[in-house]
């Protein structure tokens, strides 16, 4: 059968369709959010992630971090919490230049636990915000670093 | 060789998974001790974590995770034979993937 241009043309489009498809679907995986993690001060960070949210205070999450850091380029922390339906934890340091150091979403499946290492660039408070049901929490302790990790 | 190493140890009450991943995580701040030239960013973007297909985690990071980052996770359920993968993604549009069965 020979092929007519109408055909061609009907199948490049088909084409180029699948590949934009797969393109967005790609990105839509791997979206990080450009915007909030830019330089910027940590209350225009808070005000961008949680608009008009209150965050209340709670002693129900527990965090396990040094008080003295003596690196601050490798900073252990590890969160705990007794908050049920816990979805989304938010980690930050006040006086770094990017605040938001990251975010975690969390299936039911998992407790609500996380480890990692971070940095910091100096004294300053570590913040960490859980979300639940909709209700923003959060809990703060301040580290005293003795050697900047951001810089260089 | 894998830059993701999983590691998993069946307790009680949860499952603890601890993954490692080697990365430079550059902010873009740092200076070249010889040159003096500034070393471009380079830093993971997003990681995730699954448990036999289904997503348990997603972490979006910025530069502030320290080298070569490392995580813990503890799962409420796992048997043996389970299926821990962790993939990450970074801003120059490397990847990696690593699989890891539950003993």
């Amino acid at each position: 059968m020979p092929t007519t241009r109408r055909d061609f043309i009907g199948k490049m489009l088909t084409l180029a369709g699948y590949t934009m498809a797969l393109a967005f679907s790609k990105t839509g995986l791997a979206s990080w959010a450009a915007a909030d993690f830019s330089r910027q001060t940590f209350a225009s960070t808070l005000k961008q992630l949680f608009p008009g949210q209150a965050l209340k205070e709670t002693n129900k999450i527990h965090l396990k971090l040094p008080r003295i850091a003596e690196n601050g380029s490798v900073v252990p922390i590890t969160i705990t919490s007794s908050i049920e339906n816990v979805d989304t934890v938010y980690i930050f340091s006040e006086k770094n230049p990017v605040p938001l150091i990251a975010k975690f979403s969390l299936n039911p499946e998992l407790d609500a636990f996380i480890g990692a290492r971070f940095k910091m660039q100096e004294t300053c408070d570590v913040i960490v915000v859980i979300r639940a049901d909709n209700q923003y929490y959060q809990t703060r302790q301040k580290v005293k670093v003795t050697l900047g990790g951001c810089g260089g | 060789m894998s830059t993701i190493k999983i590691r998993s140890k069946r307790l009680a009450d949860y499952t603890l998974v601890r993954t490692l991943i080697a990365h430079p995580m550059e902010t873009g701040k740092r200076k070249d001790d010889d040159t003096g030239e500034l070393i471009p960013a380079h830093f993971i973007q997003t990681v995730s974590f699954k448990h036999n297909d289904q997503l348990m985690s997603q972490c979006q990071m910025g530069p502030g995770i320290a080298k070569n980052p490392f995580f813990s996770y503890h799962i409420k359920s796992a048997q043996a034979g389970d299926i821990i993968s962790i993939s990450w993604q970074d801003n120059l549009g490397y990847s990696d993937t690593a699989e890891h069965i539950i003993r």
